[in-house]
């Protein structure tokens, strides 16, 4: 998405695009297989369970949350649940409760929600998958907690002055994830066909769905 | 490569820890991501694997001290993944479930077999 | 092995200040909100303290954890955005004193 350069403070310098680096041994990468050789040895890990979770982590997609956004933006009862106990809800639908404790915060057309961890990278992973760079990025950490208008405008997102900014810095052992407004226009739509209008920036709060 | 603005924040506050910088000037969010490599995946794997309930030989909090305990230069200059794989390291190390030695010497011949061609 | 908890000083609708002191090593309380007032928007449970935790120690008896409400005009000397716009934080309780 394209958003202003300007010349003011620091760019950040994602990294790019990459392949994939297994054909090059980089410090970091030999003492990864090192570190992984030496665990196997010691029978501390298995190739297999290495291999199973880096599966089980690719599985998990922002899917996951759609759904049960899908779930909460068509059954009331559901939504208020989820709310109450997030890890509860998201168990009753067949989703893995997850190993932290979920806070599920509601965008109304008063109040826009948006998340981020200034010390590190917290995120709902078992929900939404990795993280993207830009939310463990510097520029993001930094100023979203300070001027979270300006840095939503730049993800293309204009609040009226009439709507609550809701920072939530995620800093213990706490997960967040937003339920973004349902769009106008989807009434009577499937939870499947809602689901699909449910991207994961729409989760973090840095985007609205469209439908 | 941080402003001005940064420095002068960063000189006034002293307390301040590098990673800890909410409220911190800082440029326009720049929205790229890249797919993740696989070693990287691996790296995440290792944590999740070694912090979880059947293991418990470290914990994401003693993860995220050492990536803290990195430099500013290194913190900055090293991408997330190396940041963890730094970590995981000296987490083993300090918790005694692997030597400087054994690593070393590990990493020695992971490069060896590298060289000569070897998986 | 009893697992001892620390008991409970803050209620939902508390007013907080966090403590302004600046310690090294692993701490989860952010620079920028130290010193500052919040409320109490709700409790979160009781935790071991990541303080200890990052040290390989048990970081126990566990600490209340709360999540805490900060007005953003009230943090930034320079804020622009909505008067009513907050930050929601997680703070543990020896980090907190009566506001």
């Amino acid at each position: 998405m394209a958003h202003a350069h300007d010349n003011h403070g620091d760019h950040d310098h994602p990294h790019p695009v990459r392949p994939d680096q297994d054909d090059s041994l980089t410090y970091y990468r030999t003492m990864e297989i090192a570190v992984r050789e030496l665990l196997i040895e010691k029978g501390i890990l298995t190739a297999d369970q290495i291999r199973r979770q880096v599966e089980d982590m690719d599985n998990r997609t922002p899917l996951r949350g759609a759904k049960v956004v899908a779930r909460a933006w068509t059954d009331p009862a559901y939504k208020a649940r989820l709310l109450d106990t997030g890890n509860d809800a998201v168990e009753e639908i067949g989703l893995d409760r997850g190993p932290y404790k979920l806070v599920v915060v509601e965008n109304t057309p008063q109040v826009h929600n948006v998340v981020v961890c200034t010390l590190c990278s917290c995120y709902p992973r078992w929900l939404l998958g990795l993280p993207p760079d830009w939310y463990k990025s510097r520029n993001y950490r930094s100023r979203m907690v300070r001027e979270p208008r300006r840095v939503l405008r730049e993800f293309g997102l204009d609040l009226t002055d009439d709507v609550v900014v809701r920072v939530h810095d995620s800093t213990a052992d706490m997960r967040y994830l937003v339920l973004p407004l349902r769009p106008a226009g989807t009434d009577g739509w499937s939870e499947e066909r809602l689901a699909a209008l449910v991207t994961r920036d729409t989760m973090i709060g840095v985007a609205s769905p469209k439908a | 490569m941080r402003s001005a603005a940064y420095n002068r924040v960063m000189n006034e506050e002293p307390g301040r820890s590098h990673h800890d910088m909410g409220g911190l000037p800082a440029g326009p969010v720049a929205a790229g991501e890249h797919e993740y490599a696989l070693w990287e995946k691996r790296v995440d794997a290792l944590l999740v694997l070694l912090s979880g309930k059947d293991c418990r030989l470290m914990t994401v909090d003693e993860l995220r001290r050492n990536i803290e305990a990195l430099g500013a230069e290194a913190y900055d200059r090293m991408s997330y993944y190396e940041r963890w794989m730094h970590s995981i390291g000296q987490t083993l190390i300090q918790r005694g479930v692997i030597t400087i030695d054994e690593l070393g010497r590990k990493m020695a011949d992971v490069e060896a077999r590298a060289q000569r061609g070897e998986s | 092995m009893t697992t001892a908890e620390v008991g409970r000083r803050f209620r939902p609708g508390d007013v907080v200040r966090v403590r302004a002191a600046h310690p090294p090593g692993h701490v989860r309380t952010p620079y920028y909100i130290r010193g500052h007032t919040g409320v109490v928007e709700r409790v979160c449970g009781s935790y071991p303290n990541p303080e200890e935790l990052a040290y390989a120690r048990p970081g126990l008896p566990a600490q209340p954890l709360y999540r805490v409400r900060f007005l953003q005009c009230e943090i930034w000397p320079d804020h622009t955005g909505g008067a009513e716009d907050t930050i929601d934080i997680e703070i543990y309780q020896h980090w907190l004193e009566q506001g």
